[in-house]
């Protein structure tokens, strides 16, 4: 009779990094879906070209460097973050470049899973914005492709074209109409191809915090903050909250293990952090949109914030403490 | 179900040395014919508790073996004869002082029977000037899956605990008592809370399920609100600490005379028909377990303890000790490969001593003594919960462990 020999303990729950990945796609699924319905087809082929390219990626550069290419959901993940950043109308072979950013420069660079330091999706976002600065702005209407007007069409042009483009509504001069709450709420203006829809994010969400994937501290804190500045600042804030990529950016970018914060003050404090910074880059910069440089800047200081909110030991004495 | 007793048929191999304490010196030789409950081991260091003869026969050998902690270890092998006899001398013990009743205890044999086995009269035996101890905790918060023998005691000897407990509160001039229990026991909590109805000072509590309830500072803190600050015993919050099982078992010595000599197993795993409590003497060994135990199939992994403390056993010549709590079998138990740290955090928020085993890991990688040391590792009980609850199946806990023998070592 053999006899497996091992340390404690002997038996380890059932839970596994791929079905934590596997969550967040499934939680991802609701706003494929919207954007689709928004958007068209072109929603799908790119987030495909994502997916694809993203696990394309890993494995070449896995096998490159000789290391385990068995590979899990992770980059599925990123690329699907990825394309729901992109506007509908992007060029394929700029996701591509984007991919290849996420995956190679920012992830796999830096040690691949788990040891990146910033979000692979929200990296390769900011170089495709300072790279492709107009194809990365242009924002069709939603239902625009009910119109039967040429995706090459769309993509080459350089002016935009009644009728055919919208500004997101954080864009909007002086004079322009938001569109109202609800249809800012189920995602039914401008805007990247999987962020305009927060009914769909929100229903990720609650699953996420429903399977124990994510916690609800970030995503809370984060929302929270910016809905409070705007407030204070007299600013309109359904519009804040509903438009842009503050809920996809909280939701599903926030709580990204590897690049924020393990304990829950530390989550908390990042939370806090994204929704100032995005409140400083919305009210004072020229950008219209901060969410992405906030999660960035707060990637950056994680490893600060990991350092001054470690947990205080059970029962520790501090040296100099009295017993 | 109802623990079974069972005989052992084939020689039992009594270990001079279980859990914590001096390992004892034999008083018998090979060739000795010895009585069940006869002296065969004793020791002069205080924190040491002696060792009987669970059968009746003659001592064959006296034997090294490696301990299921990998420490080598004396042992004596005794034949088990057909007819068993009790040895002539027992008899219950006069006691009258605090000194006397600590003596009894160490002549019992008995040691914590909640894991670490340490030596059950040198608990009792605290310092009067410096502790001002008012509360004896009784753990019957049994936290490790699979195992029931706590759980077992109670609904079967609930008479004999309560006697205990009142015999060491008169004895050791201690005020009251709190029998902790976890709730998923709920006919143990309903028995014990009728049980103490009639007593002043004795109360019941009902304690979320959750691993490690059991664990000797987080039971002082649950029952009582106090905290055992590091490096401290119980004793400084005011407590002291017995396993309900011990509690009982020295109500029935005082009551027979009959030492320490056999102990509750529980018999499971997945490969397990009828999960079972066995009443075993000490020294029986895991192949006299296996004829009993009533296995599906052939086991490719034997766990003598809980499946998160426990250790592998790989020898069917392994005695149970006198802290063995449970047997357990297991085949084909998933064995996930290890894969990157995903930084999830879930670890920390096992870790019911708020510590960070992440961390302790990458800075062990790095051999970085002095941050291990900031970071507490020294302060980890090993209870397993991080191992468990990683999604990464990175061995935490191994890591944990070979963490503190590195601080240990500088």
């Amino acid at each position: 009779m053999k006899l497996i020999v091992e340390p404690s303990p002997h038996i380890k729950s059932n839970n596994s990094t791929d079905k934590i990945m596997l969550r967040v796609l499934i939680a991802l699924v609701p706003a494929l879906v919207m954007a689709v319905y928004i958007f068209g087809v072109r929603a799908l082929t790119l987030s495909i070209v994502c997916v694809g390219s993203c696990i394309i990626f890993e494995s070449l550069f896995r096998r490159y460097i000789r290391k385990d290419t068995n590979i899990d959901l992770s980059p599925a993940v990123t690329g699907l973050l990825l394309a729901f950043c992109l506007p509908v109308t992007l060029p394929y072979y700029m996701a591509i470049i984007g991919c290849f950013i996420a995956i190679v420069v920012v992830k796999q660079l830096f040690g691949g899973l788990g040891q990146n330091f910033a979000n692979p999706a929200i990296v390769a976002r900011i170089v495709l914005v300072l790279s492709f600065t107009s194809e990365m702005t242009y924002w069709v209407k939603p239902f625009w492709h009910r119109d039967d007007i040429e995706i090459d069409a769309v993509s080459s042009a350089t002016q935009a074209v009644d009728g055919i483009t919208a500004a997101t509504p954080l864009m909007l001069e002086a004079g322009e109409q938001a569109p109202d709450l609800w249809n800012l709420f189920m995602g039914y203006h401008g805007g990247s191809l999987g962020e305009t829809s927060e009914f769909a994010l929100l229903i990720g969400f609650v699953f996420l915090v429903a399977t124990r994937v994510v916690r609800t501290v970030t995503p809370v804190a984060f929302i929270g903050t910016v809905a409070l500045g705007a407030f204070i600042a007299g600013a309109d804030v359904g519009l804040h909250v509903l438009s842009g990529g503050l809920v996809l950016g909280a939701v599903f970018m926030a709580t990204d293990y590897a690049t924020t914060p393990v304990s829950l003050t530390g989550k908390f404090v990042f939370g806090i952090g994204c929704g100032l910074i995005t409140l400083v880059i919305r009210f004072f910069s020229d950008m219209p949109e901060g969410v992405s440089f906030a999660i960035l800047i707060m990637n950056i200081l994680t490893y600060y914030i990991d350092k001054f909110t470690f947990p205080k030991p059970f029962g520790a004495v501090k040296e100099g403490d009295k017993e | 179900m109802r623990t079974v007793k069972i005989d052992s048929h084939a020689p039992v191999i009594i270990s001079m040395a279980h859990g914590i304490g001096a390992p004892c010196v034999p008083v018998v030789e090979a060739g000795d014919y010895v009585r069940t409950g006869q002296l065969i081991a004793d020791s002069d260091a205080f924190v040491s508790a002696p060792v009987y003869s669970s059968v009746t026969g003659k001592v064959i050998e006296e034997r090294n073996v490696l301990d299921i902690n990998g420490n080598l270890t004396k042992a004596l092998v005794i034949d088990s004869e057909q007819k068993q006899y009790l040895c002539s001398k027992i008899a219950p013990p006069v006691i009258n002082t605090r000194e006397e009743f600590i003596k009894a205890v160490r002549a019992s044999g008995l040691v914590g029977l909640g894991g670490a086995g340490f030596p059950t009269h040198a608990k009792l035996n605290y310092d009067r000037e410096k502790y001002k101890v008012d509360t004896l905790v009784v753990n019957a918060s049994e936290c490790e899956p699979y195992i029931t023998t706590d759980y077992r005691e109670i609904m079967e000897n609930s008479e004999d605990i309560i006697a205990g407990i009142k015999l060491i509160l008169e004895k050791c001039g201690i005020s009251r008592a709190v029998i902790g229990i976890e709730r998923n026991m709920p006919s143990a909590v309903r028995l014990m809370r009728e049980r103490v109805q009639s007593e002043q000072n004795i109360t019941v509590k009902a304690l979320p399920t959750y691993y490690p309830q059991g664990a000797e500072k987080v039971l002082v803190h649950n029952t009582t609100r106090r905290i055992v600050k590091e490096k401290q015993l119980p004793y400084s919050a005011g407590c002291i600490i017995l396993n309900v099982t011990s509690v009982a078992s020295i109500a029935r010595y005082m009551e027979t005379g009959i030492p320490f000599i056999s102990r509750r197993i529980t018999i499971d795993g997945n490969i397990v028909n009828k999960p079972a409590n066995f009443m075993v003497p000490i020294g029986i060994t895991l192949g006299e377990i296996m004829k009993k135990a009533d296995l599906r199939l052939q086991p490719d992994r034997i766990i003598f303890g809980g499946p998160m403390m426990g250790k592998s056993v790989y020898d069917l010549e392994t005695p149970i000790g006198k802290t063995t709590g449970a047997v357990l079998f297991f085949k084909d138990m998933p064995t996930d490969r290890a894969t990157a740290c995903i930084r999830c955090g879930k670890c920390l928020r096992a870790c019911s001593m708020n510590l960070m085993p992440t961390e302790f890991e990458k800075s062990y990688e790095m051999r970085d003594i002095k941050r291990l040391r900031k970071l507490r590792v020294d302060l980890c009980m090993e209870c397993g919960s991080c191992s468990y609850i990683c999604p990464a199946k990175r061995n935490l806990t191994e890591r944990n462990k070979l963490a503190k023998d590195l601080l240990r070592d500088n």
